[in-house]
């Protein structure tokens, strides 16, 4: 890792402390996922994935909403293009979050940005901005290294369990039974009021709380999200502006 | 092809799409200059999604989870603590669903 070295007038710092504080931050987070991922290697037994061929998955897609929905159309005759177009359809979402992260992004190295972004979960990145948006308001310069260190959790602990659910465990009980399900609904909801929205916030959230209901309900998979994000985002562009003054560096 | 190939082919596949969603919305917004309409839309972005992700469970799952999106951010909102919200949240969700059947 790169020591504190802000080279170039507006770089960010990219450093092992803000590695780490990423990394713990998520810890949590990752346990939850974990859940998920054994559920993961568990069904990818029961549908015939090697062990090395569930593993390459959760190390080289590492995307836990695409990869259950792949197994559900995996089998003996690869529909190999359509799995590959459903796969890119489900993380579409990925390039607003990416896109949302960019004012910090772009002060660092392409290399740290780019490859932090490998590792970038809806997870991940949640905690990222609330983090980027906690060190906006105490005036206090972020470290880009936060994004790589909780993306590496969630990394970490993603590939252990495919790995568990694929050799160990020969049943698992629905994660809802202990209310596990709900545990990313209240890490994004925490996350939420962590960004402290304003007044004038209210329609672009309205917007997108309505969309996604609506698309949840009409769509597959996870259209909702980028429906409702787009929602938001445009009642936002050309709903009424913020009258009060200079909105700051709130991204 | 091998099956084994095909399957490896597929992954790889799957693995270079994903990236590359992961990867545009940098590689897009480093090109452009972020102002007006479009700086107000993205500004709104993060705020958004995180709505929208938590929307379905959040209002049209029943009232566990209802009541349990609530009770997160009453506890995120005084706390600012992530883990106890996460806590809260999934003890009164599982609270709820047995109370409730």
């Amino acid at each position: 890792m790169n020591a504190p070295d802000p080279a170039q007038a507006d770089g960010l710092r990219f450093s092992f402390p803000g590695l780490v504080a990423g990394f713990r931050a998520c810890l949590p987070v990752a346990l939850g996922v974990a859940v998920y991922g054994v559920l993961f290697g568990l069904l990818a037994r029961q549908k015939g994935l090697s062990l090395a061929e569930a593993q390459a998955m959760s190390l080289l897609v590492f995307a836990g909403a695409s990869q259950l929905i792949a197994l559900d159309l995996w089998g003996p005759n690869l529909a190999v293009a359509s799995l590959i177009l459903t796969t890119f359809i489900v993380n579409l979402r990925h390039v607003l979050m990416g896109a949302a992260l960019s004012p910090w992004l772009t002060r660092l190295a392409p290399g740290q940005a780019f490859g932090s972004l490998f590792f970038m979960t809806d997870e991940s990145w949640a905690l990222t901005l609330g983090r980027m948006a906690e060190d906006t308001r105490q005036r206090r310069e972020p470290d880009g290294a936060f994004l790589l260190g909780a993306g590496l959790a969630v990394y970490v602990f993603w590939n252990l369990s495919t790995a568990l659910g694929h050799t160990l465990v020969r049943g698992l009980d629905d994660p809802a039974r202990y209310g596990l399900d709900f545990a990313f609904t209240a890490v994004f909801t925490a996350l939420l009021v962590g960004l402290r929205p304003r007044r004038g916030d209210i329609l672009p959230l309205l917007a997108a709380t309505a969309t996604a209901l609506l698309c949840a309900r009409l769509l597959p998979g996870k259209w909702y999200i980028l429906a409702g994000a787009a929602a938001g985002g445009l009642a936002a562009a050309f709903g009424p502006t913020p009258v009060a003054g200079p909105a700051g560096k709130r991204p | 092809m091998s099956p084994l190939a095909t399957s490896l082919l597929t992954i790889c596949g799957m693995a270079l799409v994903t990236y590359l969603t992961r990867a545009a919305g940098l590689a897009v917004m480093s090109r452009l200059s972020v102002t007006g309409r479009l700086e107000r839309f993205m500004k709104a972005i993060p705020a958004a999604i995180l709505a929208s992700i938590i929307a379905p469970t959040a209002l049209a799952a029943g009232p566990a989870e209802a009541a349990a999106t609530l009770a997160t951010a009453a506890v995120a909102w005084k706390t600012g603590n992530l883990p106890l919200a996460m806590g809260a949240g999934v003890a009164v969700v599982l609270a709820l669903r047995l109370a409730l059947g």
